[in-house]
């Protein structure tokens, strides 16, 4: 257990020391970042860092350091600050030069007509935890932190809330109620593991405050702390819906909500620069600090996953772990396979498609092109439920997924692409708005008949774009903005799907067992956890390989292709072979080879020929297509 | 507070003191509110305030210069240069200089719209002046290129210290203006509004530096605020004496006088709303246009603010530049609150609008004044233009992923660059299209799609929409209500946004006819009109259309014309300069070459194909300077070229009785070849152009106009839907059809279906029952029968 640390708890300190030490030379800003980098850089440091999103905002203590895993949600305007400025003793009269940087709020007494001010610039940026994570990354997360949670102050009025909460209701507080003696001592460090179980039970408070403060997130029914970062440097680097974990300082200031609320309608007249704000902006802008927080960024470290169980930072550690899992890999391929089997009842070839489209990825683009991207649509879900607890199963092995259930209803009314909203001059987010390589599971088999309106349209327009070219055009109203994404998405239906996708996979049922629920909840069960947490690693590794096609490959696929096309021209297009080389490719990923050898091709032709012979197959017993 | 003080004619002093508002001496400094009369001959012409520079100008700056000046200043303030604290101004110099500047300046290369109807080789802005005086809009618009070109040093103070340099020039050219035209009566003095400051930068760029200096950022209107009215001088009366005073505003907020200084009672002095001296006001937002936004972030927004008249100027969805100075404000001080928020307030009070595309109904190309480019990159793109392979080059790279389609890249490419724009509207013509179209039909799933999304990634106006889903609404404009304003605003549409550039239209075939009519319009006048909700306009649609069917029966029918496979009116075909068939060639070379082309796509690494192809950049930058500086003409050889080509066009049809080549051949001929020109970066088109262009249009041809039962290449299928053939032997049937009836005698009505049946035994040809029909509309027209229900009639 790690002793207390000053650069943990007061990081302020540090930086005003810092300052101080400098004697206005700017270098010490990079000294500072350099420090924190330091810091952070040692064994298993960054997990001392208690986390904003395990541990709820009145238990982490006001100025400290803390780390937040999130999504870049919207980028607000630039603003300027004061990164120095003097102020001036009231009894003695006596100049002192401070440092505003990384905080939100002056100390008394500034001295607005100095010389020495120094404006510097600084960007906002909106955040909400990662969109879909899976609950079981949640909680590794959570429990592989080792921060020592003590409450702060702002613990008394939240017991307060809390015994608020019991009078209107009783059911959810029972609970609550009978740990209330154990977490009466706080401050120990022994109660450490009580303090940080409680927010699970505790959730639902923030919750109805933020009922009438829209916190934006991109899913609807998200849970955890939005968040207001604060960024000085490397503005460039940071794009929209990048995934990071931001290392920064917490201010949780109430000046600033009151700042906020306070308007005096006499002065607004006098006072243009207040008057420019609507309401909206306000709230969107500024909500209270208390909600969304605020978070001074000293360290920012973009992540590639979000997977608890891999190890989080490209280092020599990786590298030793992919090369011990590399020995596994296909031992593990072969367990996961028979899982998804019987999971897709029994079909071996859908499984295996399943397999590769959740290693899938778009590696790169070719202009408009992107590479990599491996629609699957599974036809001939049975119906009833079967595809909710798909998507289940799907959830427990992928540590970012939602499962859009395309009903008419959700079509028509739900927002699927982010929206700028003017008047409050934020962008409203949308459920596409979404991180890398989260798997999406479009449920088709709830579409009914009946008539899609102008949105519904839009949103299947946006569907659809989103397949084809992996894409949203954000809609900012007199025009529209295109941000590329890397969703792999999934679509169930029960003939063949109205949404593009690159593969077609009609279902066979090999079992049919009477209770479906039953059959998939005792398959699931019979998995180890260990087994599980397999899965979640290959899964996640595969898809961080590298790739190649060998010369000598290279013309023994092209020798392939023209001797297909001498048969019957019509058999195989262009397209096909798109996708039987994103299909190779995969099929080696999947096996851990990083080349693709002629038996991978072979094998990659193999099952796109028994899929392709089932599709046509369907067609005919359809019999609406020559 | 300092003030400037006519000593002598040339020596100005600083006096740092309390301005005394009665002072005669105040000369037109934004701070004087006298209604009094400067002096020499600016005559009894009240000034006006111009909040645009002053409305926050006491307030403390942020300040970002170093004050090392202003010590200097102080000191040499008792010598003979005198500067204004703070900067290096020296009012007497500066109002001279602009003066000169004023008298002097000549521009006789001015493109500007501004300056149509001027002399070019006057001085501009002693014209302006004149204009001035005859309009009485006391407004004088300043290039600040102009400035730089003629005095630099000049124009650097004017950057760096426009609040203090601006009224000078205001000064200056009052005196100046009423010195020339002591009789003209203005509304109020002249006012100057630089304009393109050269410190041009994109939203993005801006940064602290940049504070209290004069900027021009090019952006888009997104919202607008209601009119504000502005305290600018409170007036107070003693409730007891009447006595009457006016107290500025400074910084927001008004000093309320304590005392009243005529009958001393304390706090007696009461607010007279309607004696204050109020401004216009308004809030604009202004979000950073998508073209200069990097990738994958957010747009910007600023607030700027705009005084008297210029509020109102602007709306929403404009593209306009703005002119200003940047200005940081920090957040209000509470006094109940020791600890303030350490953020400034940041907002550009707006000098000079400039909307971009305004200048669309002017008819000039507005990229010419916008996209600069740097030495070495002009030198770079002229360098790949001298090689002699250009043309491959750039089709090459123009969507490498997709494979081959030599030829259609071609196209696109000329495409891309656009003919010269020709103006003939005074011989009553009106304009030329300079712009190609291009349809590509083919079996589906011959990455047509493709080829579109990545033109419209290419170009900086492109638009993408889908036949499917676009309606002619979408299409063109339409009217909405704004919610805040309850007023009308006419909102563009797809063509019309892109004018300039290309309209991608994927799925032509799906496309409702009622939609489809609007294209007629614009692919040929370039011009759309409207008409709706009681706004009737035109507005320029210049635009090129990129369009992509599919076949009919999905697959290409070999066996049928073009116009047969997509079902397209020949009308809207016939506008089309080229129209490409992407079928799959069905051949192993081919088959090799695409296979080779895929493989590669999916294992090369991002630097090998960077060797190989072009960046998309320099092909960006490359067709913008080529749009945007060179204007071939024919040469006499080229013309001769296009003759011969026409004349052989129409050549090939006569010998069979038909015509092979209309007009619209020939001017797409022309744009071609006009467009390969431009291609070369050469002033002249030269006979290779017209040749490529001829090969070209040939190609297209030869692959979308070929007769299938004769295997001629006819012209007609396109401009008439039909081709010759099956129009000779539409006028045989219904020859025929004549002397059958003429045989009969004198039969003045017969039964229809014995007719037909008559006319089948008669000929050796199978003539089914539609020719039948169509040979009796054919006599019916030629008045000799009519066909009235089952019988038909001779005349």
């Amino acid at each position: 257990m790690p002793s207390s640390h000053d650069w943990i708890n007061k990081p302020l300190g540090v930086v005003e020391a810092m300052f101080a030490q400098s004697n206005s030379n700017p270098e010490w800003e990079a000294k500072v970042l350099e420090y924190f980098k330091g810091q952070l850089r040692e064994k298993e440091s960054h997990s001392w860092v208690p986390s904003l999103n395990d541990v709820p905002l009145h238990y982490l203590k006001p100025n400290s350091l803390v780390k937040f895993r999130c999504l870049v949600q919207d980028m607000f305007d630039p603003e300027f600050y004061m990164g120095v400025y003097e102020t001036v003793d009231p009894s003695t009269k006596a100049n002192v030069l401070r440092c505003g940087k990384y905080k939100d709020v002056t100390e008394c007494g500034v001295d607005l007509n100095s010389r020495n001010t120094v404006t510097a610039e600084r960007q906002t940026f909106y955040c909400v935890p990662i969109p879909g994570e899976s609950p079981w990354a949640k909680e590794s997360y959570g429990c592989s932190s080792q921060a020592r949670v003590v409450p702060s102050t702002s613990y008394v009025p939240s017991r307060q809330k809390r015994s608020y909460e019991e009078d209107d209701d009783d059911m959810d507080t029972q609970p609550q109620k009978q740990r209330e003696p154990h977490t009466e001592p706080h401050g120990n460090g022994d109660s450490k593991r009580q303090e940080t179980e409680a927010p699970s039970s505790q959730t639902t408070a923030p919750s109805d405050c933020s009922s009438h403060l829209d916190l934006n997130f991109p899913l609807p029914g998200e849970r955890g702390p939005a968040c207001l970062v604060k960024v000085y440097e490397g503005l460039d680097s940071f794009k929209l819906n990048d995934t990071l974990e931001i290392y920064g300082i917490l201010s949780v200031n109430p000046v600033l909500t009151v700042l906020g609320e306070e308007k005096d309608p006499s002065l607004l007249l006098l006072n243009p620069t207040e008057s420019m704000e609507t309401p909206e902006e306000q709230r969107a802008h500024d909500p209270p600090a208390s909600l969304v927080p605020r978070l001074h960024m000293l360290y920012a470290r973009p992540l590639q996953h979000n997977n608890p169980l891999l190890p989080s930072a490209p280092t020599e550690d990786q590298s030793a772990f992919v090369s011990s899992f590399l020995v596994e890999m296909a031992s593990v391929r072969a367990e996961l396979l028979a899982y998804l089997t019987h999971v897709l009842l029994g079909d071996g070839l859908a499984a295996e498609y399943l397999l590769l489209h959740l290693i899938s990825n778009v590696y790169t683009r070719r202009d408009v092109l992107p590479l990599g991207k491996f629609t699957l649509n599974l036809s001939g879900c049975p119906l009833n439920s079967y595809t909710e607890r798909l998507y289940q199963i799907v959830q427990q092995l992928v540590p970012c997924s939602y499962r859009l259930s395309m009903s008419l209803h959700t079509m028509n009314s739900m927002r699927l692409v982010p929206k700028k909203d003017y008047v409050a001059n934020r962008l409203v987010s949308g459920a596409l708005q979404l991180a890398r390589n989260t798997s999406l599971f479009l449920d088709e088999t709830q579409l009914e008949q009946g008539q899609l309106d102008s949105s519904g349209v839009r949103n299947i327009t946006a569907l659809g774009n989103l397949i084809s070219w992996q894409k949203v055009d954000y809609d900012f109203s007199y025009h529209q903005m295109e941000f590329p994404c890397n969703i792999n998405v999934l679509v169930t239906s029960e003939g063949r799907s109205l949404l593009p996708s690159d593969c077609q996979v009609p279902l066979q049922p090999q079992v049919t067992p009477p209770n479906m629920e039953e059959y998939l909840t005792t398959i699931h069960m019979a998995q180890f956890t260990s087994q599980i947490n397999k899965f979640r690693v290959y899964l996640s590794l595969a898809r961080t390989l590298d790739y190649s096609i060998s010369d000598e490959v290279t013309k023994a696929v092209e020798d392939d292709f023209v001797d297909m096309r001498k048969d019957d021209p019509q058999s195989v297009t262009a397209e096909d072979l798109h996708r039987m080389l994103v299909v190779a490719r995969l099929l080696s990923l999947s096996l851990g080879q990083t080349t693709l050898s002629r038996d991978g091709w072979m094998r990659a032709k193999h099952i796109d020929m028994l899929r392709r012979s089932r599709t046509e197959q369907q067609k005919s017993l359809n019999g609406n297509e020559p | 507070m300092f003030f400037v003080t006519a000593l002598d004619n040339n020596i100005y002093f600083l006096l740092l003191s309390i301005v005394d508002m009665s002072s005669p001496l105040m000369y037109g400094t934004p701070s004087s509110r006298v209604e009094g009369t400067p002096r020499s001959g600016v005559g009894g012409t009240p000034a006006r305030q111009r909040p645009d520079l002053g409305s926050i100008r006491k307030a403390p700056q942020v300040d970002l210069h170093s004050d090392a000046d202003g010590a200097v200043a102080s000191e040499q303030a008792l010598g003979q240069k005198l500067v204004i604290w703070g900067t290096d101004v020296n009012v007497g110099t500066c109002k001279e200089k602009f003066q000169r500047f004023l008298q002097r300046f000549i521009d006789p290369t001015s493109n500007e719209d501004e300056n149509a109807g001027l002399d070019l080789n006057e001085p501009l802005y002693m014209q302006k002046l004149e204009e001035i005086s005859v309009v009485g809009e006391p407004v004088l618009n300043v290039n600040c290129s102009h400035v730089q070109s003629f005095d630099a040093d000049l124009y650097r103070q004017l950057i760096s210290y426009p609040q203090e340099v601006i009224p000078t020039f205001d000064m200056a050219v009052n005196e100046l203006f009423f010195e020339r035209f002591p009789d003209s009566i203005l509304e109020h003095q002249i006012q100057v509004r630089p304009y393109n400051a050269l410190k041009t930068r994109n939203m993005r760029s801006l940064n602290p530096e940049d504070i209290d200096q004069m900027i021009t950022i090019s952006g888009m209107v997104i919202r607008t605020s209601q009119l504000i009215p502005e305290m600018q001088e409170a007036f107070f009366q003693c409730q007891v004496c009447a006595f009457s005073t006016c107290v500025e505003v400074d910084r927001g907020r008004i000093a309320e006088p304590a005392v009243c200084r005529n009958c001393n009672t304390t706090h007696s002095l009461a607010l007279i709303h309607n004696r204050s001296a109020f401004s216009d006001k308004q809030m604009i937002k202004v979000q950073e246009s998508p073209d200069d936004m990097p990738a994958g972030q957010t747009p910007h927004t600023t607030i700027v603010y705009a005084h008297n008249d210029l509020v109102d100027k602007v709306q929403p969805g404009d593209r306009i530049n703005i002119t200003g100075i940047y200005r940081a404000v920090p957040m209000r001080e509470n006094p109940r609150q020791s600890n303030v928020k350490s953020v400034y307030k940041t907002h550009i009070d707006v000098i000079h609008f400039r909307k971009t595309d305004e200048k669309r109904l002017h008819g000039l190309d507005e990229d010419s004044d916008q996209k600069l480019f740097t030495e070495e990159r002009v030198q770079i793109l002229k360098e790949l233009a001298s090689k002699p392979d250009v043309y491959d080059r750039l089709s090459s790279a123009l969507a490498p992923s997709i494979y081959e389609h030599e030829d259609i890249k071609k196209g696109i490419l000329l495409q891309l660059f656009g003919g010269t724009r020709k103006d003939f509207s005074q011989t009553g013509r009106g304009n030329f299209r300079a712009e190609v179209n291009i349809l590509l039909c083919g079996d589906p799933g011959t990455s047509k799609s493709q080829l579109l999304q990545y033109v419209f990634n290419l170009v900086p106006r492109g638009q993408y929409t889908s036949g499917k889903g676009s309606s002619a609404v979408g299409l063109t404009a339409y009217v909405m209500k704004d919610p805040e304003t309850k007023q009308l605003v006419l909102q563009t549409g797809a063509l019309v946004l892109s004018d300039n550039g290309i309209c991608c239209i994927d799925e032509f075939d799906k496309m409702s006819d009622s939609t489809r009519s609007v294209l007629h319009e614009v692919m040929e006048q370039q011009t759309l009109s409207i008409a709706k909700a009681g706004i009737i306009c035109q507005l320029n649609a210049r635009t090129s259309v990129l369009a992509a069917a599919n076949p009919v029966e999905s697959q290409w029918n070999p066996k049928k014309t073009t116009i047969e496979n997509i079902q397209l009116p020949h009308t809207l075909l016939s506008r089309f300069d080229l129209i490409f068939l992407m079928l799959d060639p069905q051949d192993e070379a081919y088959d090799r070459r695409l296979a080779h082309h895929l493989v590669a796509l999916y294992y090369q690494s991002e630097e090998q194909i960077e060797e190989e192809f072009l960046d998309m950049a320099v092909l960006k930058d490359y067709i913008a300077y080529a749009r945007t500086y060179i204007n071939p003409r024919l040469n006499e050889e080229a013309s001769q070229a296009l003759i011969e080509a026409y004349v052989d066009m129409r050549k090939i049809g006569s010998g069979r009785g038909m015509v092979s080549a209309y007009p619209r051949q020939l001017e797409s001929l022309i744009r071609l070849a006009e467009a390969h020109a431009k291609v070369r970066f050469s002033d002249k088109v030269e006979t290779i152009d017209v040749e490529e262009a001829k090969r070209l249009h040939r190609e297209a041809l030869k692959q979308s106009a070929t007769d299938p039962r004769t295997g001629f290449v006819d012209i007609s299928i396109i401009t008439t839907g039909m081709s010759a053939t099956a129009r000779k032997r539409k006028e045989e049937v219904a020859q025929a059809l004549k002397k059958m009836i003429q045989s009969k005698g004198k039969t003045p009505a017969m039964k229809y279906q014995q007719l037909f049946d008559d006319l089948r035994g008669q000929s050796e040809a199978a003539i089914t029952k539609d020719m039948f029909e169509e040979a009796l509309r054919a006599l019916a027209d030629e008045d000799y029968l009519t066909v009235t229900g089952k019988t038909v009639r001779l005349l």
